[in-house]
């Protein structure tokens, strides 16, 4: 959504990075790179009417921090009124209370604070960084926007006709339309098969009663998760909870949604005549309770989740120059789970590139790692856990939350180590065996017949 | 992903507003412990930063060195970019992927950036590993092998890098035609990731010869930020980088400069791809540090004023107010040792059409003008700036970022630590006087990026 906002037409690219090239765009784009508190100390803080937040004090910067999530997403959005989730997050700083969208934005302009929203298919989570001299004030608008969105007749129309724009200008991006048929092919009427944006028929469909009433049903108590950061005390703390949450409905009205094993073995192909062809491969994942969690992830990351290292690395860039990234990516969602693999390569080299990529498949699934990839990869996955989740006040944020929701517990980070360090060789082999034996869906996006799939 | 187009151009445009607004880092908490910003040079010419930040066991050790896309020879573009790759594999010391295999050891990451001014290469590590990772990085600076067969295969990577980000992306091929076109002499004309052609024809004594005159410890500077200190930081960097003997001394960065704009331009790509046209209006303007005084950051806050942000003229009007756009705004680029490009961009929503959408943002570029900005207006500005200083400092790479990148492109400490008092010195005055002088609707590049003809838009 606020991607969409901020779309700037004639940008000059200003660097290029050696790296693998998803991996490496984040790094330019995002400078997501702070390191923290490598031992961080977080205290769990419990309000009078019970809500929960997790805290990490520092009072070395006079920032406070706050990221909370309501479980619910896109998957929540009701037949014929897709899109209505995103179409809310671009709403919350369009009015609220007794503040219309121009006096909402201009008090929050005026305290210098950051607030955003967003979601994907599983929670709408919101963000707001602010200064801690006037916390209060950004709080209160802050509750505002959560419990008493105003969902006004103008603005609606506005976000509405920005984010049709967005879906239009997709509508003959071959790339865009290949993600999304991939989608529907491996979902089918699963709530997983649509955009979060919706088509233009479902956004059309949304009215304002609507979005009050998806409102009411998906921000409460029941389903929400906070993580605090920065110059905040646990005291103070637990009255802004109150304050700012205690006026939700109690429990959340959510729709059951279920489980879903993705439709693979299919062969998609989105013919255009580009100079280069865009592979994905998608094989089954895993759940993030599975027991085999850690040795799928490890699995993972020999396979492609490595920047620099990783059998897709070094076969298909390093020893033959195929492409400029070859990665793959663990996406463990609430309902569905998946291994995905990715590259780009000129339009003629694309069946050799995907039977380079076959034979690393095939290398992992039969032999699986060797002793000293293993070593290598829990010894990067254990000392990267502070550069890529603790790095920074926001980063923090986001990780009080996502450790609460997955309920891996408040010691979690001093026992991640140990649980990666009991991941045995044979535990990844079996890994290999269990996610990587199917035959995948195979994404073509390129020039026609360039690549067949060989299983 | 699926956005990084659309994020790029946010985060540019967020880089910039750091990069003028080059945070007082050093002077919130001079009184507090050793936590300003410190700075020297080592014998051999290697400047050196560093940042002070002990919030977390973590460092970031970045190189950067004075020498980018636009320093290329002509016929030779991409070699900057080229070269980067290459300084991943081996050298007289270690083979390919030792390097990194050592960073990955420790959990620690890892990457390299080129741009028109600079090429920088940086480690996240705890603070432990500095002396390593000086080691390692001192050692690549004069020791590298660059074999026949490591340049072959990196060439295909970097071939298939331009493939997958500029002739595969119909945006990215508009912005490098209308980079092209609106310089017309100054190499920021031509692409950092450089032209097919000649990156094909780059050869080994080429990228042998860019090696040995730029990678030298007199044209780079260390950066430095986490948990250490200026006195630990200096042993150690003596003990590795200061060993390496200076090189000879390079000339002045005296590239070739624009003459005077004459003339409007435009550049219109249309693909089968493009659903929603848009368009973007084009100037540049003198850098930070060829301005005159107080002139850059009057540009700066006349951006802001005009187009950064939801609350920006441009997207009140446009979007909010008429209607008749999906998106309108503008940016500036960051900080560049020539010129800096100042964009305006707009797309149309609903009935509108590209017509009015252009109609509609020449009549803002007209009124601020001919009007000027209001004494609120400068203010906001100013508070936006300052207050995304007091953001930056939570992350030590954004700091060393921007440190990095003002120090390689001519600047000096002292300009990014004074840069309050800077902001503070512009009027409303200064703001128009400079909306005068470099928004002339006569010498704009405008890029058009449309549907194939016969579409409806």
């Amino acid at each position: 959504m606020k991607q969409m906002l901020n779309f700037k037409p004639g940008f000059y690219m200003r660097s290029y990075l050696n790296a693998g090239a998803f991996l490496a765009l984040i790094f330019v784009l995002i400078l997501v790179v702070v390191p923290a508190k490598a031992a961080v100390e977080i205290q769990d803080v419990t309000s009078e009417k019970g809500i929960k937040a997790w805290l990490v004090e520092d009072h070395s910067l006079p920032i406070v921090t706050f990221q909370f999530s309501f479980k619910s997403g896109s998957a929540q959005d009701p037949e014929g009124k897709e899109g209505i989730a995103n179409l809310m997050t671009g709403l919350f700083d369009e009015g609220a209370g007794d503040l219309d969208s121009d006096a909402f934005q201009t008090k929050m302009e005026e305290l210098g604070a950051e607030m955003s929203f967003r979601t994907n298919s599983d929670e709408i989570s919101g963000q707001v960084r602010m200064l801690a001299e006037n916390s209060d004030e950004v709080l209160e608008l802050v509750r505002l926007a959560v419990t008493a969105p105003r969902f006004d007749t103008g603005p609606v129309e506005r976000i509405r006709g920005q984010i049709a724009v967005g879906i239009r200008s997709d509508e003959r991006d071959p790339r865009k339309q290949g993600y999304l048929k991939l989608s529907e092919a491996l979902y089918g009427d699963h709530p997983y098969a649509h955009p979060d944006e919706g088509t233009l028929e479902s956004l059309a469909a949304i009215s304002p009663e609507d979005l009050k009433a998806f409102h009411a049903r998906v921000f409460a108590r029941s389903n929400l998760t906070i993580g605090v950061v920065g110059d905040i005390d646990a005291e103070r703390l637990a009255s802004v909870l109150d304050e700012v949450f205690g006026e939700l409905p109690a429990e959340a009205g959510l729709e059951p949604v279920e489980s879903i094993e993705p439709n693979l073995g299919q062969e998609l192909r989105v013919d255009y005549p580009l100079p280069q062809a865009t592979l994905q491969l998608v094989y089954p994942g895993v759940e993030r309770d599975d027991p085999a969690f850690f040795s799928a992830y490890l699995l993972n990351q020999i396979l492609g989740g490595g920047v620099f290292s990783s059998r897709l690395f070094e076969e298909v860039r390093e020893k033959r120059g195929l492409a400029y990234g070859a990665s793959s990516y663990l996406h463990s969602r609430d309902h569905a789970q998946t291994l995905a693999i990715q590259t780009a390569t000129r339009a003629e080299q694309a069946g050799e590139t995907l039977s380079v990529i076959q034979d690393v498949i095939a290398g992992l699934r039969d032999e699986g790692p060797t002793q000293k990839e293993l070593d290598t990869a829990k010894t990067y996955v254990i000392g990267s856990y502070a550069i890529n989740n603790l790095d920074s006040s926001t980063a923090i944020a986001r990780t009080l939350v996502g450790l609460q929701q997955d309920d891996l517990g408040i010691d979690y980070i001093e026992r991640r180590a140990d649980l990666i360090n009991a991941v045995t060789l044979d535990d990844v082999k079996d890994a290999a065996k269990r996610l990587l034996s199917q035959k995948p869906a195979l994404l073509v996006i390129g020039p026609a017949e360039q690549a067949q799939n060989g299983g | 992903m699926r956005n990084s187009i659309a994020n790029v151009a946010r985060n540019a445009a967020f880089a910039f507003i750091v990069a003028v607004a080059a945070p007082s880092i050093a002077t919130a908490q001079e009184a507090q412990d050793d936590t300003a910003v410190s700075s020297f040079t080592l014998e051999n010419g290697l400047e050196v930063v560093v940042i002070p930040d002990h919030r977390a066991p973590v460092a970031t050790h970045m190189l950067w060195y004075k020498v980018g896309s636009a320093d290329e020879e002509p016929g030779k573009s991409g070699i900057a970019h080229f070269f980067e790759h290459l300084m991943f594999k081996d050298t007289s010391t270690y083979p390919s992927g030792e390097f990194s295999a050592a960073i990955a050891a420790v959990g620690g990451s890892e990457n390299a950036f080129t741009s028109y001014d600079y090429t920088a290469y940086y480690q996240q590590i705890a603070p432990s590993e500095l002396p390593d990772m000086m080691r390692f990085e001192a050692d690549r600076m004069r020791n590298l092998v660059l074999s026949e067969e490591n340049i072959e295969t990196e060439r295909q990577v970097v071939l298939e890098e331009r493939r997958q980000r500029t002739d595969n992306v119909p945006s990215s091929i508009l912005s490098e035609e209308l980079n092209a076109t609106l310089y017309q002499n100054h190499p920021y004309g031509i692409p950092i990731i450089g032209w097919q052609r000649e990156i094909e024809g780059l050869t080994h004594d080429d990228l042998k010869s860019f090696y040995d005159r730029f990678y030298t410890p007199n044209n780079a500077v260390l950066v430095v930020a986490g948990d250490v200190n200026a006195g630990v930081v200096r042993d150690m960097a003596e003990e590795t980088y200061g060993k390496i003997p200076r090189g000879p001394d390079l000339p002045p960065r005296a590239r070739p400069m624009e003459p005077d704009q004459k003339t409007a331009r435009e550049v219109i790509f249309r693909d089968p791809r493009v659903t929603v046209p848009n368009l973007s209006i084009n100037w540049f303007v003198p850098s930070a540090r060829r301005a005159e005084k107080g002139e850059f950051e009057a540009i700066a806050i006349l951006s802001e004023v005009l187009g950064e942000g939801l609350r920006s003229r441009l997207y009140q009007e446009l979007v909010v107010k008429q209607g008749i756009a999906s998106s309108a705004g503008s940016y500036l680029q960051g900080a560049a040792y020539d010129y800096s490009a100042l964009v305006v961009y707009g797309a149309p929503r609903g009935e509108a059409d590209l017509e009015a959408v252009e109609e509609a943002l020449v009549a803002e570029i007209e009124k601020i003008k001919s009007e000027g900005i209001t004494p609120e207006e400068l203010e906001t500005a100013r508070t936006k700036i300052l207050r995304d200083q007091i953001f930056m400092r939570d992350s030590q790479v954004r700091s060393a970022n921007l440190f990095g990148a003002v120090l390689a492109t001519g600047g000096k400490v002292e300009d990014i630590t004074g840069l309050q008092e800077r902001l503070d010195a512009v009027t409303v005055e200064t703001v128009q006087a400079a909306a005068e002088r470099y928004l002339d609707m006569n010498h704009t590049v405008k890029g058009y990026l449309l549907p194939e003809e016969g579409e409806r838009s």
